[in-house]
Formats: structure tokens, C-alpha cells, sequence
């Protein structure tokens, strides 16, 4: 798909990196006029869902067989889980909130937002680092049995995705406080927004159908 | 690849943007909504996680709430929080056809190893 940049001659070389550094507000048109970089992130996480997909049908048809290991019912903890469910979710909105003050250019508050999204990320991951831990005390290694390891790999998995996640924000409020955003710095966090609320959204259908719903 | 046109042309470019794709025309949603969608949500997944204690023969009933709370979370967050209720129907169809691929393959498949009988 071509990228249109529109040029000006009458502007300077100064003029012309200034506007490249500023594509992304209003003088960067695609062919279909949408960003190419959002039809990535979107395509990206299209091809994400089956990937869960997989693992989260995979961990459906072996959560019975806990061979001679602890089963489901025997090792959740649905209120530490539950708690780190609400922390990630909240997250969801701080990223959300980050998003809209990118918008309005208001660098404080995307900071700000950016750094308690990573904060209530980094929480979550903590929450399943110690759960983990306990799990494995409790006698479920990751190959005691077939529920083990696909428990372990679906949910590490996701574990994954939110440290990848942590790590963009990190890099991202290490960016903007440097102001070194490349291109529309809106979309920028806009994009990584996409990303976060797709693990939040993969974590919405785990927790119901791996914790909740009983094997 | 890129291709740099001359203002003249630039007319030529404008009108997918004029059709109501141009990024930068987005809906605009203020804060308090987005934390009234908060608050719902974690009403909802209070609800969810009260069926982990509700009594054994209320197991249908939790098994419907649990599975429709789900699928109300997901579709709020995709429409609300990632913005498809008011961006491309482009990004919604790249989604969906992989939510669509992924929910069919792997529905296929769990049948295929008698997982609901």
C-alpha cells in the first residue's frame, strides 16, 4: 500500500524535516486514508486470537487429566486471581485515559498515565509470578501432568504478552520524556494501546473459562 | 513505498479522508465515560467471581452468567476501549475475521476430540 507524502517546494529543507517529524498531523495520506501502521496493529492482533485460540483450546480439552498431580479446584485461588483480574482491568482504563491525553498533546498526564498502566501491569505480572510459585510448591511442575502443562503455557503465555507490554510503556514514557516520538506521537500510544487492551481481553476470556468455570 | 505529489494532486489524495477516514476527524470520547465503562466492568466481574461461591444447584444458572458476562467484558473493552465503535469498519473486519477464524478452527477441533459430549 503507498504512503502519499504531499510536498511543498516552496517550503526549506528546515521546513521539509520539520514536516516529516509532523506527518502524522494532517500532511501524511494514505491510500485509504487510514493509518497503515493501525491496519498493522489490527491485523497483528487479528492473527493474535489464534494464537490464544490454540492454547486456550488446548488447555480446555486436557484441564481434566491431572494425572497423579493437584487438579483446578484443588490449587486456584480465586481471590488472589480475582484481585489481579480487577488490577488488570483498571489498567485498561489508565491506558485508555493515557490515550485521550495524547490526543489533547498533553504530555504531563500521558506520563503520568503511561507509568501507572506499566505500575498496574507490573502488579499483575507480580500476581502471577507468586502464583505461579505457590503452584509449584503445591506439587504442579510444568510437566506433573497434561492440565500442568497446558495451564502453565497458556497463562505464561499471557504472562508474556503483558511483560512485552510493560516493557513498550516503559520504553514509551522513556520516549515522550525525551521528546523523541516518531511521527504522530498520539498514535504512538494509541497503537500501544491496542496492544494493551487486547492482553486485557485475552485475560477476560482466561479467567472465566480456566478459573471460574469448573473442569 | 512512498511517493511525494505535488500540492495540485493533493486533491486527488484528500478524499478517502474526506469520507470519513481521516484519523485525526475521530470520534473524540471524554474521560468521565471511559470510567463509567470502567466502573461497569468491574461491577461485572464482581458479579462473575461471586459465582465461584454461589451454592451447587445454581451451577447452570452461574455457568450462563459466567459465559455471557464474558462475552458482554469482551465486546465493551473491543468497542469501548479500543475504540471500534467509532473507527474504520477496515479495523473491525481484520479483527473479527481472525476472532472468527480462531473461534471456528478451535471449535472444530474441540469437537473433533468429543470435548462436549
Amino acid at each position: 500500500m503507498a504512503d502519499i507524502a504531499i510536498h511543498d517546494p516552496g517550503h526549506t529543507a528546515g521546513h521539509d524535516a520539520h514536516d516529516a517529524h509532523d506527518a502524522g498531523h494532517g500532511a501524511h495520506v494514505t491510500a485509504t486514508g487510514l493509518s497503515n501502521n493501525k491496519l498493522a496493529m489490527w491485523l497483528f492482533l487479528g492473527t493474535e486470537c489464534l494464537l490464544f485460540g490454540g492454547l486456550i483450546s488446548t488447555y480446555m480439552l486436557y484441564r481434566g487429566r491431572v494425572g497423579t498431580g493437584p487438579g483446578p479446584g484443588a490449587i486456584f485461588d480465586i481471590p488472589l486471581t480475582s484481585v489481579s483480574s480487577f488490577i488488570l482491568l483498571m489498567s485498561s482504563l489508565t491506558m485508555v485515559l493515557a490515550v485521550n491525553s495524547a490526543k489533547e498533546h498533553d504530555d504531563r498526564n500521558t506520563y503520568l498515565w503511561l507509568t501507572a498502566t506499566a505500575i498496574l501491569g507490573a502488579l499483575f505480572v507480580g500476581g502471577q509470578v507468586y502464583e505461579f510459585t505457590a503452584f509449584y510448591q503445591e506439587g504442579l511442575g510444568f510437566t506433573t501432568s497434561l492440565f500442568g502443562s497446558s495451564f502453565y503455557t497458556l497463562t505464561g503465555f499471557h504472562g508474556v504478552h503483558v511483560t512485552l507490554g510493560i516493557i513498550m510503556l516503559m520504553a514509551l514514557v522513556g520516549i515522550i520524556s525525551r521528546n523523541r516520538v516518531p511521527g504522530d506521537k498520539a498514535e504512538v500510544v494509541e497503537l500501544i494501546g491496542l496492544y494493551w487492551h487486547f492482553v486485557d481481553v485475552v485475560w477476560v476470556i482466561i479467567f472465566t473459562l480456566v478459573y471460574l468455570i469448573p473442569a | 513505498m512512498s511517493a511525494v505529489i505535488e500540492p495540485a494532486d493533493a486533491a486527488h489524495a484528500a478524499p478517502a479522508a474526506a469520507h470519513g477516514h481521516d484519523p485525526h476527524a475521530e470520534h473524540k470520547v471524554r474521560n468521565i465515560t471511559f470510567i463509567k465503562v470502567a466502573i461497569f466492568l468491574a461491577i461485572i466481574t464482581a458479579l462473575e467471581t461471586s459465582t465461584y461461591w454461589w451454592p451447587d444447584d445454581m451451577h447452570t444458572v452461574g455457568m450462563v452468567v459466567l459465559f455471557v458476562s464474558m462475552i458482554i467484558k469482551f465486546f465493551v473493552i473491543l468497542l469501548w476501549f479500543m475504540h471500534l465503535k467509532w473507527d474504520s469498519w477496515l479495523f473491525s473486519m481484520l479483527f473479527y475475521i481472525g476472532l472468527f477464524l480462531a473461534v471456528a478452527v478451535y471449535v472444530v477441533a474441540l469437537f473433533t476430540f468429543k470435548f462436549f459430549a
